[in-house]
């Protein structure tokens, strides 16, 4: 994992002050979207090899979410944006 | 005779001398010493018995890689095992032992493992201990944990401190030898932010030791010259003392700086070790070569060592191996020895080349034998000669001291920790690592080059290359370009004939037919041949060995060096203390103490505290003559339950909630409705995981139209936050909802018994009567004639007429003070979280204990606040799974012994009376269970296959761990006070 993540609100700080939660390419199904769609967005997840967009919490820092997209080979980080303006990077 | 110092020359200070002793015995050194040279000084050249046959070994190297002279360094905590003679800088009041040898390094019992050598070949681990199975444990493994191993760690804790840290540069320089200083000056010249790392104790790597001059100047004084301009360059820092230990994602390279291991009177405010993690934009590694030994019979008995070293201690130190030494080289640097050595009055008997046109290479004194080995070095605890092979030809040699230069390898582990695999070069007969990778670029002898010239002139070319790239336009190289001197020889893996062992591996004790066999059985594989053999397995992992070992796999293989590969490089470089990884986590700073604003008053009142995660939580309070927790905890019960009590709630988790759509965000994570809440009423939510299970539960409260207060369990604190942010910012962002966690700003005072409201309402100003301030009332209130403001919540876990009143921290202590003083007329007493749990068991209130993540609303009987109304709230789609709707799921339900002295443990399971424990009879488990003081028996909360369906049925409560069988009945989870007309009194 890489040793320094990009804030685009604190800029560049060390992983430890951050939690990962995992798959941030999924959306949150509506309450009537039957019972797959639930189940898909509550257990399954992709385990990609190589670009990877998740969920990261600057927990001890700004405690904003953040979209890290990052390579899951290499580990290289390709952006870092806010969970509530993914896209918009720092 | 054996090494000793020469009166002139070298770069230590004759005018500082150092005392330190090796085994107990006082010796003395210079400033400008490492240990090696100063015991090289004293003429001890043994310093420690070999790992597997006790072999008497000497000082090999003077670098990182050295196999043999690992010693025990400091006493008490300070103690230090394994640690390289060669690396450690020579201090006034250092002391040093020897290591695996009893009684002594001289006389060392366990040198008889020599006479039963030939049992402990390569595999024998496996062979040996192979049968009968039974041994292993008794027999077997006693027998190696005490023979293995080299230094003892100490029992005694680390009295020194460490510490971590972050650099950030544009260029970072690994090695301050040639190359190094070359990058380094032209980077720093171009203003670029450089950071300089070496391992020494002084900067320079190869220089500190070179009598050739570079044009016109010395090496001497280019270094000295160097250093000065960089010294006096803002923008460059130079790391001495600091091992680059490993290269990470993102182009972070972890970094060790011995900051205090030189000196016995450690500063105890400054740390002892230093872990730096540099964030380099680019890094030039300028790790230089490593001399590779030769293969032959005694090659490692004491006086043998690397030509390079030699030279080195000769140059550095002024330090003369012997009166006679003998040279055998396959390789230049060979001779540059032998020409100190003359030069320094010493005398050179023989240099012994397996080359045929070697002579060539030589004007001195000495004899050169071309195409000839040295067969054997011969000598016990030091050299005493040599058995050379003369054109074929055996003769005998006497000697005191033996170098041997066999080529060089590139150092290249940090170059290859990131996946790049070494490639061979037939041209270099090495090893190299990819010169450029993304962040990365090799210089110097690490890049394979030869020459003084020609490593400035690589350090300082790459180092313009470099800056280029990252923007630094107006620059130049420090040095003029340069060929390569290399004279690359065919490498000698190794000498046929020798009589003696021919070590490969000095500190795992491999030598040449340990790796023959490993081939002739099947293990010719240099990962499988690793292991077998364990050749390059030890602390120095292989760093001059697993070359030669490759070689001779090769040879015997009949393959390429290219064809066998290398095994894999990892850091770190070099070990790293506990402590440096450790740095400032260790005790409290590990695991921090949280104590509540009342944790002193708890204190006070003699509590006695239990840990909960971080908290300090006051459990109960003994009183005078009390004999028993339980005791104890039963009075403080009847007491609340009769009088009133007051209990210390801080820990409970508290969020400041605020926004226009802070109703509605709180509507959407808490499963019952909290949207039409009315200001001054607090609500008891339940809040879910999308899969439909509890996650954690609280009451939150309505302060304001766009303000609400909530509250979570202790341990549930920091993840309902985390929670609640991921859902405002990823999941809704166009609430508008903001938190702020308040955990620490209150103290928080549940006072609870039939006395609270009289007690409480001597302090607060206004009127709390029941008819004024009902039950789960919550607002603002002023406290002690306006003294204070406070936050009060009619609130209840006990099931009594309770209160909890929240006041700024800092006032913590004093309003307990002020509520103990009003209830004493009542009768108050603080009471614990034992009592509390009592208190809440009897009334049937759940906690983490239920909450397990397995059960959802209806399990508790929470049914009915799950809202129907609502169109989404966290984990509404999914608790209308089958699994969550089947009737036979564990519910929640009273359990208590038919025979009042009896008893049960939290834990046991629940079967049908008379059943036998089975999975298939399994009913459900006890979850809470305490003595109730008020029914007079142990009471349980258990969740139970259709428990609330079960009331009145009798059950055998089984725990296992004790083969305990307990006649029990199933009832009402509420035991006390079901019609709740305390809590409404
Ligand atoms: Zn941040």
């Amino acid at each position: 994992m890489a040793s320094l993540i990009a804030c685009p609100h604190c800029g560049p700080r060390p992983k430890e002050e951050f939690t990962i939660r995992g798959d941030a390419g999924i959306t949150r199904p509506t309450p009537d979207a039957g019972e797959d769609a639930w189940y898909a967005y509550v257990y399954l997840r992709d385990n990609p090899r190589g670009r990877h967009k998740e969920h990261w919490h600057h927990t001890s820092g700004c405690r904003r979410w953040l979209v890290v997209e990052r390579d899951t080979m290499t580990h290289a980080i390709y952006a870092v944006s806010d969970a509530s303006a993914p896209g918009e990077t720092a | 005779m054996s090494s000793f110092r020469l009166s002139t020359g070298g770069r230590i200070d004759r005018a500082n001398p150092l005392d330190f002793t090796f085994d107990g015995k006082p010796m003395q050194g210079f400033a400008g010493d490492t240990l090696a040279s100063a015991l090289l000084a004293n003429g001890r050249q043994l310093v420690g018995r070999s790992f597997k046959y006790h072999r008497p070994r000497g000082i090999l190297t003077a670098g990182a890689a050295e196999p043999n002279a690992l010693v025990t360094v400091g006493e008490g905590g300070r103690t230090e095992a394994n640690t390289r003679a060669t690396l450690v800088e020579l201090y006034s009041g250092l002391t040093a032992k020897s290591q695996n040898r009893w009684p002594s390094v001289d006389f060392d019992l366990g040198a008889v493992n020599s006479l039963l050598s030939p049992f402990l070949g390569a595999g024998f681990y496996y062979k040996t201990f192979m049968w009968p199975a039974a041994f292993w444990e008794k027999v077997y493994e006693p027998i190696i944990r005490k023979a293995a191993g080299l230094g003892r760690a100490t029992y005694e804790p680390d009295p020194d401190s460490y510490e971590k840290c972050w650099a950030h540069c544009d260029l970072l320089v690994i090695g301050s030898g040639p190359a190094g200083l070359a990058a380094a000056l032209t980077a720093g010249r171009a203003g670029a932010r450089i950071i300089l790392a070496d391992e020494g104790f002084e900067p320079g790597g190869s220089l500190l030791s070179e009598t050739a001059p570079i044009g016109e100047q010395s090496a001497a004084d280019l270094l000295t010259q160097t250093l000065a301009e960089l010294t006096s360059l803002p923008n460059v820092r130079i790391f001495s003392r600091t091992t680059v230990f490993g290269w990470y994602d993102g182009n972070i390279f972890g970094a060790v700086e011995s900051v205090q291991k030189n000196t016995a009177t450690v500063d105890p405010n400054r740390p002892i070790e230093r872990i730096w993690r540099i964030a380099a934009k680019h890094a030039i590694l300028a790790s230089g070569a490593e001399e590779r030994p030769l293969v032959f019979g005694g090659n490692d008995i004491p006086g043998v060592m690397m030509a390079g070293a030699m030279r080195s201690y000769l140059n550095r130190q002024a330090i003369a191996p012997g009166k006679n030494t003998v040279i055998f080289a396959n390789d230049a640097s060979g001779y540059a020895t032998a020409a100190d050595l003359e030069a320094a009055g010493l005398d050179v008997t023989a240099i012994i080349d397996s080359r045929p046109d070697a002579s060539r290479l030589w004007s001195g004194k000495a004899r050169v034998l071309a195409n000839s080995v040295v067969l054997d070095a011969n000598g016990g605890k030091n050299v005493k000669g040599v058995t050379v092979l003369n054109n074929g030809r055996p003769e005998t040699i006497a000697a005191d001291a033996l170098a041997m230069s066999g080529g060089w390898s590139p150092i290249i582990h940090l170059a290859c920790h990131r996946g790049a695999k070494p490639v061979w070069s037939d041209a270099k007969a090495a090893f190299l690592a990819p010169e450029t990778q993304e962040g990365l670029t090799i210089a110097g002898s690490a890049a394979g080059l030869g020459g003084l010239e020609a490593c400035l002139a690589d350090g300082a070319g790459k180092a313009l290359s470099v800056l280029r790239a990252l923007g630094f336009s107006n620059t130049s190289a420090a040095f003029a370009p340069a060929a390569d001197k290399t004279i690359v020889s065919r490498p000698l893996w190794r000498v046929r004939g020798s009589k003696g062992k021919a070590f490969v591996d000095y500190q795992n004790d491999v030598h040449l037919k340990d790796l023959g066999l490993a081939v002739s059985e099947g293990y010719g594989h240099v990962e499988l041949a690793k292991r077998y053999t364990t050749n390059g397995m030890a602390t120095d992992q292989g760093k001059l060995s697993n070359i030669n070992a490759i070689g001779i796999l090769a040879e015997a293989r009949k393959v390429s060096p290219a064809d066998v590969g290398t095994t894999t490089f990892r850091p770190f470089y070099t070990p790293l203390s506990f402590g440096a990884l450790t740095g400032a986590s260790k005790g409290k700073h590990f695991q921090p103490v949280r104590k509540s604003p009342l944790h002193d008053w708890a204190k006070k009142h003699g509590a006695v505290f239990v840990e909960t995660g971080l908290w300090y939580r006051s459990s109960w309070f003994p009183q005078a003559g009390e004999t028993s927790w339980r005791e104890s905890v039963d009075r403080e019960v009847l007491n609340v339950r009769k009088n009133a009590g007051i209990c210390d709630v801080s820990t409970l988790g508290k969020i400041e909630i605020y926004g226009k759509d802070a109703a509605e965000f709180l509507n959407r994570i808490y499963c019952n409705a909290f949207l039409k809440l009315p200001v001054g009423k607090a609500r008891y939510g339940l809040m879910l995981r999308e899969d439909g299970m509890v996650y954690d539960d609280g009451t939150t409260s309505r302060l304001s139209e766009n303000h609400f207060f909530m509250t979570t369990t202790t341990a549930y604190a920091a993840g309902v936050m985390n929670h609640l942010e991921f859902c405002a910012q990823a999941l809704w962002p166009d609430l508008d909802v903001q938190f702020a966690s308040s955990t620490d700003q209150w103290a928080q005072i549940a006072v609870a018994g039939p006395k609270s409201r009289d007690i409480l309402q001597t302090m607060v100003d206004e009127d709390i009567s029941d008819a004024a301030f009902p039950f789960l009332g919550a607002k603002e209130v002023s406290l002690c004639g306006g003294k204070l403001t406070g936050r009060l919540f009619r609130i209840s876990f006990s099931g009594e007429l309770a209160y909890e009143l929240a006041v700024p921290a800092g006032y913590g202590e004093a309003v307990a003070d002020a509520i103990m003083e009003a209830g004493k007329p009542h009768g108050i007493c603080p009471y614990g979280v034992e009592a509390l749990g009592v208190m809440r068991i009897e009334k049937g209130h759940v906690t983490h204990s239920e909450i397990n993540g397995t059960v959802i609303p209806s399990d508790l009987g929470f049914a009915k606040m799950v809202s129907t109304a609502k169109p989404d709230f966290i984990g509404k789609a999914m608790l209308s799974r089958e699994g969550l709707t089947a009737d036979d799921r564990l519910s929640l339900v009273g359990v208590k012994p038919l025979d009042p002295a009896t008893t049960f443990k939290t834990g046991s399971h629940i079967l049908a009376e008379g059943a036998v424990p089975s999975l298939d009879n399994d009913q459900g488990y006890v979850s809470s269970s305490c003595y109730s003081p008020n029914v007079g028996s142990t009471i349980g909360l258990a969740l139970v296959k259709r428990g609330p369906k079960r009331h009145g049925e009798h059950v055998t409560v089984w725990n296992d761990l004790k083969n305990e069988y307990t006649r029990a009945v199933l009832c009402s989870p509420v035991f006390f006070d079901p019609e709740n007309e305390k809590l409404h009194g």
